[in-house]
């Protein structure tokens, strides 16, 4: 265990010097600011859109608007970091029938590809996990320099109930809609401010 | 010969009786759901809760739109002070029946939750998402409707006073499917 985590680190030490060997240029971005990125949702109830978000995620990416189809991305979400704009709402989507924070405590997206639509437009595809139930997901996003960095932001829709989310009286969709619609905001930045 | 004494006209009378039926089951509605632990249900009556409310507003700017068209009926003889609280519990409840959805209809905008009429008309929200601000316009929006509650009983209670004890035609003059009275002779 230790040993594959030092064999980890080296890789990524070795990569992040070959990166900087290489003279990474304008324009391709290897870290996330998240302090400046945010995961929001709209759900609907009783036809009611209503916004909430995740307070606490990670991700990685790598991305090049020159080479976009060499672009990664993989994302955690802290389920038990919901905001959904009340208290009770927070506790109630935290349960078993909900998220099952206790026994998943996060969610995953892992890209398998990502490529241009065209005018600073793409898309990326990959595999989202929740309560240990995966799904393919494709979500197309905006890509906009500024400065070494820049922003990402999209949106996708996904069935809740396709992973088990808000399950026995909730699995009832006229009260709450089956298609929720997940927004993203990623600031990318040239480096990895924490290394 | 005989006069029959004026009455309201069947559109105020049809506003009347519907706000009154819909005035009881806001109220039913609000008292009931705000207890239930999170649920589907709750989360339906919450949306019928808004839409009675939505409906009771309407009504009452139609009501206001008559009243400033029409007079009503004039009140039967009586001490002047009973016609001063009897028209200012109207205005009360006519401000009250205006100020109790616009505060309920805040709330919700402010808890981030916005009011879709039927689930079809989404109403714009008229303050952004701001949980304290949420937090006042609860308090105001029951502490208004208990007042309501109490003009009601008040409304109520004198309407009852005037049919039984005085035996004049107040109620009467409000109540659907009856027959003008006509001009007692002296």
């Amino acid at each position: 265990m230790t040993f594959a985590r030092a064999a980890v680190t080296v890789c990524a030490v070795l990569a992040a010097s070959l990166c900087s060997a290489t003279g990474a240029h304008a324009g391709r971005v290897t870290a996330v600011d998240i302090d400046k990125s945010a995961i929001a949702f709209v759900s609907k109830q009783m036809n009611v859109p209503v916004e909430g978000k995740f307070r606490k995620f990670s991700a990685q990416l790598a991305f090049d608007p020159a080479q976009p189809s060499q672009g990664r991305v993989e994302v955690e979400v802290d389920l038990a970091s919901i905001d959904t704009g009340s208290d009770e709402a927070n506790d109630e989507v935290k349960s078993k029938g909900w998220f099952d924070v206790k026994n998943h405590p996060t969610a995953r997206f892992v890209s398998s590809s990502v490529k241009s639509l065209g005018a600073g437009r793409y898309e990326v595809a990959g595999k989202l996990t929740i309560k240990g139930r995966s799904k393919d997901v494709t979500a197309p996003f905006t890509y906009k320099s500024a400065g070494t960095g820049g922003m990402f932001e999209g949106a996708f829709a996904l069935k809740r109930l396709d992973y088990g989310i808000g399950e026995g009286a909730w699995s009832d969709t006229d009260t709450v809609a089956n298609e929720v619609q997940i927004k993203f905001r990623f600031s990318g930045t040239a480096a990895s401010p924490r290394q | 010969m005989s006069i029959a004494r004026p009455r309201y006209t069947v559109a105020a009378i049809t506003l009347h009786w519907l706000t009154a039926v819909l005035i009881v089951a806001s109220v039913s509605l609000g008292l009931y759901m705000v207890g239930l632990k999170l649920s589907p249900l709750k989360l339906r009556l919450y949306s019928w809760h808004k839409w009675v409310g939505v409906t009771i507003f309407l009504l009452v700017a139609t009501r206001l739109i008559w009243r400033a068209t029409h007079a009503p009926p004039p009140l039967p003889a009586g001490p002047r002070w009973q016609q001063v609280a009897a028209a200012l519990n109207h205005w009360l409840l006519y401000a009250l029946l205006v100020c109790i959805p616009l505060s309920g209809w805040l709330m919700s905008s402010a808890y981030g939750v916005p009011v879709v009429y039927f689930g079809l008309i989404q109403l714009p929200d008229l303050v952004a998402k701001h949980k304290e601000l949420g937090d006042v316009l609860k308090q105001l929006h029951k502490a208004l409707a208990f007042t309501m509650l109490a003009l009601v009983a008040l409304h109520v209670i004198a309407a009852l006073k005037h049919h039984m004890m005085d035996r004049d035609d107040v109620l009467h003059r409000m109540l659907p499917l009856v027959k003008p009275l006509e001009e007692r002779k002296p």
